[in-house]
């Protein structure tokens, strides 16, 4: 480079910003971020500290509320799994075939995220009433799933589909056929490409999808308060707990439950991160 | 002879029926059948029957109320999603993934903790709730606090599309416009803004979407007065627990069909602007 370009290049190598508008965008995202968001969210981890020690243990170990953690967080769990299965294969016949009406079928994965909660909990419950479409058939069976703690796995079900399915599809859209033309030359058959092959490729997409839906459905209200019959410590989940203890006065009560629901968010997301990092290592 | 032509990388055909049988089974029970039974039941006494409903006055009262709150939520969350985006991508400084995992947090939030927290800041017994009440102020149980519940389940929508875009697209021409001796606003405008704004609609549709159909969160810093601080999926709620069926799924139709609208246009956005938006699908 020629002293004369050095000369008109040196100031703008020395700002550290070529672009205006730094202090500004920086300014109001931070301002923004912490008015609405990490300020109220103190407020909630600070009430545990007035309560004290003890008044926070004894606001949660009370079997009401270990009984409707358990439940949130069990049944998320269980639903995080079904969902990763399902949404696996789903994923698998998105990217894989083709066949007529495949567009719609894709844009449809998404209905639980554009369906207001509110909606999906009173269709569900609808349906799944002893008298619903499918709950009449499932009663000849035995089979109660409305005002059980089975109406709390079905609803959440419904609202983690999109993350397992939505996770793992570009993935397995960007993941070459070479290896699996290999594999097939190399002997394998096609089961055995899949299993051995294809799905230890997609293990860190699904981890991602069934964390994402277990955080989901961990903290999912709306939906699930239709179906469940909130029968406490037996189909009452930890959000609608909170509620009831709001509207009891009982401010104590619903700061320790929202504590441990927070904890859980932040683990997850810390889980998430962690998971992204190793996915990006392995590619 | 014809085995030897056959593509390896091919699922056998009982595998592919098998699949395609589980993906769209499991798609037409969990989510196509609640979404037709909401339309048979709002549909089932006729069109006529369905207007009336929803032009109740209480209802259209929510209506009105759920879009003045998506009205002031969404609006703000955009400027925030920009200012956030052309933060983090335009320039380089500490701190920044914390500030990402940051604005992602509110997604791994229940939604209703999320209320809570407004409660414990604004709430009688919160931290502001003396000085509010002092100077007549009304946050909870009014406008403000639905508007903010609001604002804290749609915080990242837009920020989350955008920030992954514009890392994607760089700094070469915005820096080229400022050494050219274009202002801060005319390089956004002129520059940034044309290569970002499918991206900006598409984030604005979902942001939009979840705050007209936001239930948990809403739920909790409503106070739930009929006519008054009633959205649309609390009317949903209200109408449903007082056993008037035809109104409950009148008003959920509505929603549902605002749903399938947001789908559509998502689906549109992702079928024209793929390459604009493969960037934000990656992360």
């Amino acid at each position: 480079m020629s002293a004369i370009g050095l000369k008109f290049a040196a100031p703008l190598l020395k700002r550290r910003h070529v672009l205006p508008g730094f202090r500004l965008s920086l300014g109001f995202t931070l301002f923004y971020l912490t008015s609405l968001v990490l300020i109220p969210l103190l407020a909630l981890l600070l009430r545990p500290v007035s309560l004290g020690f003890d008044g926070f243990w004894h606001a949660i170990a009370t079997p009401r509320v270990l009984a409707s953690l358990r439940l949130s967080f069990g049944m998320a769990a269980a639903a995080a799994v079904i969902d990763s299965v399902f949404g696996l294969v789903i994923a698998w016949v998105l990217v894989r075939y083709r066949f007529p009406g495949k567009g719609l079928l894709d844009a449809v994965i998404d209905l639980p995220f554009a369906l207001p909660t509110a909606v999906a909990g009173i269709a569900l419950s609808s349906l799944y009433a002893p008298n619903g479409w499918v709950g009449k058939i499932l009663i000849e069976y035995g089979i109660r799933i409305a005002y059980t703690p089975w109406g709390v796995l079905v609803a959440m079900i419904f609202i983690s589909l999109p993350f397992t399915v939505r996770t793992v599809q570009p993935v397995l859209g960007e993941l070459g056929q070479d290896v699996e033309e290999a594999a097939a030359t190399l002997g394998a058959t096609r089961l055995q490409t899949i299993a051995k092959v294809v799905l230890p490729m997609l293990v860190p997409a699904i981890l991602t999808g069934a964390a994402m839906a277990l955080a989901r459905a961990a903290g999912e209200y709306g939906s699930i308060i239709f179906l469940a019959g909130n029968i406490p410590a037996v189909s009452e989940i930890a959000p609608l707990l909170i509620i009831t203890k709001l509207e009891q006065y009982d401010y104590a009560g619903a700061s320790a439950i929202g504590v441990v629901m927070l904890a859980a968010s932040f683990v997850m997301l810390l889980a998430l991160n962690g998971l992204q990092a190793w996915a990006a290592k392995r590619r | 002879m014809s085995k030897q032509f056959k593509n390896p990388t091919e699922d056998p055909l009982w595998l592919k029926l098998l699949l395609g049988a589980v993906a769209l089974g499991f798609i037409a029970i969990l989510l196509l059948l609640p979404l037709a039974l909401v339309f048979k039941e709002a549909f089932a006494d006729g069109v006529t029957t369905f207007i009336n409903a929803i032009k109740e006055p209480d209802t259209l009262s929510a209506v009105k109320l759920s879009l003045i709150a998506a009205a002031i939520a969404v609006p703000l969350n955009t400027v925030f999603g920009i200012a956030a985006a052309w933060c983090i991508a335009k320039y380089d400084f500490r701190g920044k993934t914390i500030l990402v995992t940051l604005i992602d947090l509110p997604f791994s939030v229940s939604p209703v903790v999320a209320g809570l927290i407004y409660v414990l800041v604004f709430g009688a017994q919160g931290w502001f709730g003396p000085w509010l009440v002092e100077h007549n102020i009304h946050i909870l149980f009014a406008l403000p606090g639905i508007v903010l519940a609001t604002i804290f389940v749609t915080f990242p929508f837009v920020a989350r599309v955008l920030i992954p875009l514009m890392v994607d697209l760089g700094r070469d021409e915005e820096e080229a416009a400022a050494t050219l001796g274009a202002t801060g606003l005319q390089t956004f405008l002129r520059v940034t803004l044309p290569n970002i704004k499918w991206g900006l609609m598409y984030g604005i549709l979902l942001c939009n979407a979840r705050a007209l159909g936001e239930f948990g969160a809403v739920s909790v810093v409503s106070g739930h007065i009929r006519g008054v601080t009633n959205t649309m999926p609390l009317h949903v709620q209200l109408l449903y627990d007082n056993y008037d069926y035809a109104g409950a799924f009148a008003v959920a139709a509505l929603l549902a069909m605002l749903a399938l609208l947001t789908l559509a246009l998502k689906s549109l956005l992702e079928w024209r602007y793929a390459d604009e938006l493969a960037a934000s699908h990656r992360h």
